[in-house]
């Protein structure tokens, strides 16, 4: 009797407590080798570039906060930016340091879960996950206390945001902002030297800077792989020319690195918020655009940085009140294109952690 | 909000009815305790059946009586049945009783130790709705996982797949006989039983491996496979470390290795602390928990072997689990934490209590270790055994038997003797550690840590490679 | 954005370059090789239906020389419409050309893996034209504002 290994065929399918949302991937296996790797997606296509070409500008923002819910806020202020782009619109100063208030805070939400659910990926039982949500639940606070949710937020507007934060909101904000330094150096020290972690993480899902730079991989990815990009510095939008931070970029590009990566823009982001508050001007807190805003037809896109890398909108006018094309560039899925060549040769636990480290939200894979 | 999203603090106001009567209450026990130390020292419990200190001593009483009464029976019964039957009829059904009512008390409240623990580990509350403090969650979880449809897959072998729960909950039960709570308390107190223990803990291997592949699922063999492949590779370094104990005890008996503790007043764990964390890592190895728990990795392989188990059946691989886990924490406490002694306050206090109390400290080191560390990879988990815990304790037990060997040829005063072989120990392991550590390669100078850098100007390729270039 | 000559057959504005459908790895490659113009990845590719030709529009960004191009193409054949894929030059434009074939059913000659991304395979058309799902007299887009005409046009 002659036994024979033969590679078979593992389902993490749909269901599965680590993949981040409906997103499945059948993986060829030799043991406990992966032989390739194929994404299936699509289980959360809701057509949103298809129902966006019948409903107004303003209609459509509320679809921008379900692509990639957790950071709903640079959705909206991508797409508000496209639009303005398109019709020319001026949005006052107060609204761009709002804008940037708020899209900071959001990174910093997003970050906290993406790290935490890295963490929990590579096996330690949430723990790390829970001490980083405290902070989320405080920003999330913080949100529903300005628009009314904490999720889906709905709150940049094509002219500015929609509404002005009330007053309890600055106190709020600043005794976060003090708590939350000391909170990172928590999470530092806590994580940074775990031996574990450094041997989990440490030399898997390498990328190197040409291969990402190519594969048309963008935010902490990239920056994990040693490439400085960040469109905040690169293509300033909103303000952000006019604050003073730095951009980490990792050495190796590994998962270690862009653990590494994340944790360090969350101190960034800090600081940036802190010289907002500082310098918040006065003044409206949105342009007044025509209820029927028709632009002229013509294109644009405009793109932010958010959580997960560049999100781009592009948004195609013929004059008419609703776009003729709205396009979002989906940093999750093209941060996945690489998926393959990271996780070939590796064992499975590997491609959950590489998986875990590309912190996909499959709202903005799917749209 | 506030208050409830930050570190949970404690606070328990007083009033002044509840300040005097804890205040009584402290007298009261005082005044307990100085009655019972009273009487221990007057000998007035030695040996009589109402000493409390140690039930052993009152179930001797109870078999001398029963014997008593078996010689009063007429010859024929004595003929037929035996001389000591009534003894050891009533012995069976108390230890047995009393194992599975033990077992299943401890299964009952661990689930809710456990959740609280890791919950309060977590900063978040646990389990606290049903019942005050949650105390019935237990009992909802185990009547929530009765009552629910039990699913067999379709190609599962069906009989097969009825039988990993009920051999998986066999060793579970009878590794508890040989456990010493008191001098004269172990319902098994077999000769060989360090022995026993290896050979029993080994049959859950043997479950589990069924259990995965009978339920014809790639989750669950992955599971299996890797279970089988770890628990099998660490039951040589548990084995070895267990072998150091014996050798310094002299005995393979449970209740003599602890005897030896309380009568040298030197817990194994000053002595060979190697030993200690072998057997402890081990052990985490063989019940699969973190940073061990490969086999079961939720975000990986689902559930692992027990994937396509639901309802009791799978309750009864989660208790078993736990259970298994206080059951080590019972051999640490005998084997290297001194068991019932306390360097002479058993005297006093109950030895089953101080048994007792330190189980529950190394269950508490076991779930903190759970709820802070990720885990490790099972290659890393494999290399670690064979590489290092493997030739280590091999090198480790040699050593300890050359002590042994030099304590009998030598005869020099315990604690001198007891003192070298601690220090010779513990600078063994750690120096041994270190020197094997790098002889296979790792270099934590070259590993360290290495910090994003920072950096205000971007760029794409070149600059990348200008930074990589200026470090 | 800026404006481009490579050495290929073009039309071109002041804000886009278009390209011929069956030039387009060449054209890519030029753009990626040369000094000036250094198109080192690219940022977004998305396929645009205008009733009566196809544009497939890629913004290509120089990461060291901090400028985006934008490069289109256009497909006049609605039937069968197909051109060549980036891939050759840009590895990330494997799951994009996916989603543009699955939207809007251009095939891309070159790409490895052309299979639906999003739907299934067997699924009737391709969601994202204008002339999918066209039901009576329903034409795709909003004509009026909902209270210009005061009543709900769907």
């Amino acid at each position: 009797m002659t036994t024979a290994a033969e590679p078979y065929v593992l389902n993490i399918g749909p269901q599965h407590p680590s993949t981040h949302g409906v997103f499945r991937l059948r993986v060829v296996m030799d043991g406990e080798r992966i032989q390739d790797i194929d994404m299936v997606v699509g289980y959360l296509h809701r057509s949103m570039e298809k129902l966006a070409e019948e409903r107004t500008y303003t209609q459509n923002i509320p679809f921008t906060d379900r692509t990639d819910y957790l950071a709903a806020m640079s959705n909206n202020l991508g797409y508000c930016l496209a639009v303005e782009r398109l019709a020319g619109v001026e949005v006052p100063e107060r609204a761009q340091f709002l804008r940037v208030i708020f899209a900071e805070l959001q990174r910093l939400a997003s970050h906290s879960m993406a790290n935490g659910t890295f963490i929990n990926d590579a096996g330690a039982w949430q723990t790390p996950l829970m001490y980083m949500f405290r902070e989320r639940e405080k920003i999330l606070d913080l949100f529903e206390m300005t628009c009314g949710a904490r999720l889906t937020t709905n709150y940049m507007r094509i002219g500015g945001v929609s509404f002005d934060p009330p007053p309890e909101f600055y106190p709020a904000v600043e005794a976060l902002i003090g708590e939350l330094p000391e909170r990172i150096a928590e999470y530092t020290e806590l994580l940074v030297d775990n031996e574990i972690l450094i041997a989990r993480a440490r030399g898997v899902g390498v990328l190197s800077a040409a291969d990402a730079i190519n594969g048309s991989i963008t935010g902490p990815m990239l920056r994990a792989s040693g490439v400085p990009w960040d469109l905040r510095k690169a293509d300033p939008y909103c303000a952000y020319e006019k604050f003073d931070f730095e951009i980490p970029v990792g050495q190796n590009g590994d998962c270690y690195d862009r653990f590494m990566v994340r944790l360090e823009e969350m101190r960034q982001s800090v600081r940036i918020i802190r010289q907002a508050l500082d310098g918040l001007p006065s003044g409206s807190h949105k342009t007044e655009i025509p209820l029927a805003l028709r632009p002229a037809p013509g294109e644009a896109y405009a793109r932010v940085e958010g959580p997960r890398g560049e999100l781009g909108f592009y948004v195609v006018s013929d004059g008419g009140p609703a776009p003729a094309r709205f396009h979002i560039r989906a940093p999750s899925l093209i941060n996945l294109s690489l998926l393959r060549q990271m996780a070939v040769g590796a064992s499975l636990p590997d491609a959950i952690v590489a998986l875990g480290s590309t912190d996909i939200v499959v709202g903005e894979i799917d749209r | 909000m506030r208050a409830a999203l930050d570190p949970i603090r404690i606070r328990v106001p007083m009033s002044t009815g509840g300040m005097i009567a804890s205040a009584i209450t402290l007298v009261v026990l005082l005044g307990a305790a100085a009655g019972v130390g009273f009487l221990v020292l007057s000998g007035a419990l030695d040996g009589r059946w109402y000493d409390f200190r140690d039930l052993g001593v009152g179930m001797a009483h109870l078999t001398e009586w029963l014997d008593e009464q078996n010689a009063g029976q007429s010859e024929a019964t004595r003929a037929l049945l035996g001389d000591h039957w009534m003894s050891w009829i009533t012995s069976a059904l108390i230890g047995g009783i009393g194992i599975l009512s033990f077992v299943g008390g401890v299964l009952l409240i661990l689930i809710w130790v456990e959740r609280r623990l890791i919950a309060r580990i977590q900063v978040r509350r646990g389990p606290n709705r049903l019942g005050p403090y949650g105390l019935l969650q237990p009992l909802a979880d185990a009547i929530k996982l009765i009552q629910k449809e039990v699913l067999i897959p379709e190609g599962a072998d069906r009989f097969l797949f009825f039988l990993p729960p009920i051999l998986v909950f066999i060793p579970g039960l009878l590794v508890w006989g040989p456990v010493p709570w008191a001098p004269n308390m172990a319902y098994l107190d077999l000769n060989v039983g360090v022995l026993y223990l290896i050979a029993i803990s080994s049959l859950a291997t043997v479950a589990i491996f069924i259990a995965g592949w009978s339920s014809n699922n790639h989750y669950a063999l992955l599971g299996a496979m890797r279970t089988v492949a770890m628990m099998i590779s660490y039951e040589i370094p548990l084995g070895m470390a267990l072998i150091s104990v014996v050798l310094l005890a002299g005995s393979m008996q449970l209740s003599e290795i602890v005897a030896w503790q309380a009568q040298h007043y030197a817990w194994m764990a000053f002595l060979i602390p190697f030993s200690l964390f072998t057997f402890f890592f081990a052990s985490t190895a063989e019940l699969n928990r973190t940073p061990n728990d490969i086999a079961e990795a939720e975000s990986e392989i689902v559930a692992g072997f027990h994937t396509e188990y639901s309802g009791m059946k799978f309750g009864l691989f989660y208790a078993v689990e736990l259970g298994n886990a206080v059951a080590v924490a019972a051999f640490v406490t005998a084997f290297f934490l001194g068991g019932w002694s306390l360097f002479g306050l058993e005297l006093f206090i109950p030895g089953y209590i101080i048994f007792a109390t330190k189980v529950a400290a190394g269950y508490f080191v076991l779930v903190w270790l759970r709820g802070t560390l990720p885990r490790f990879r099972l290659d890393q988990l494999m290399a670690f055994a064979w590489k290092y815990l493997i030739p280590i304790t091999i090198a480790h037990t040699t050593l300890v038997a050359a002590e042994v060997t030099a304590m009998g040829a030598l005869a020099l005063p315990g604690v001198i003797e007891l003192g070298v072989v601690a220090a010779v120990n513990l600078a063994f392991t750690v120096w041994v550690m270190r020197r094997w550590a790098r002889f296979l390669g790792y270099r934590p100078e070259t590993e360290r840590v290495m910090q994003p850098k920072l950096t205000t100007q971007v760029g794409g390729l070149q600059a990348a490679e200008r930074m990589r270039a200026s470090s | 954005m800026e404006r481009g000559l490579p050495g290929v057959v073009t039309a071109s504005t002041d804000e886009w370059v278009e390209v011929r459908p069956d030039r387009v790895v060449d054209a890519m490659r030029w753009l990626h090789d040369d000094a000036e113009m250094d198109a080192a990845t690219i940022s977004n590719m998305c396929g645009v239906d205008r009733y009566d030709h196809f544009e497939v529009v890629y913004h290509l960004q120089s990461l060291d020389l901090n400028q985006q191009i934008v490069v289109k193409v256009r497909i006049r054949n609605h039937e069968a419409p197909s051109m060549q894929s980036a891939y050759p030059v840009y590895s990330g434009a494997l799951l994009q050309e996916r989603e543009v074939y699955d939207l809007m059913g251009i095939r891309f000659e070159g790409h490895p893996d052309m299979r639906r991304m999003f739907l299934w395979e067997g699924y009737p058309g391709f969601p994202l034209r204008k002339d999918f799902l066209q039901i009576a007299d329903h034409h795709p887009g909003l004509p009026h504002f909902p209270f210009e005409t005061g009543e709900q046009e769907r």
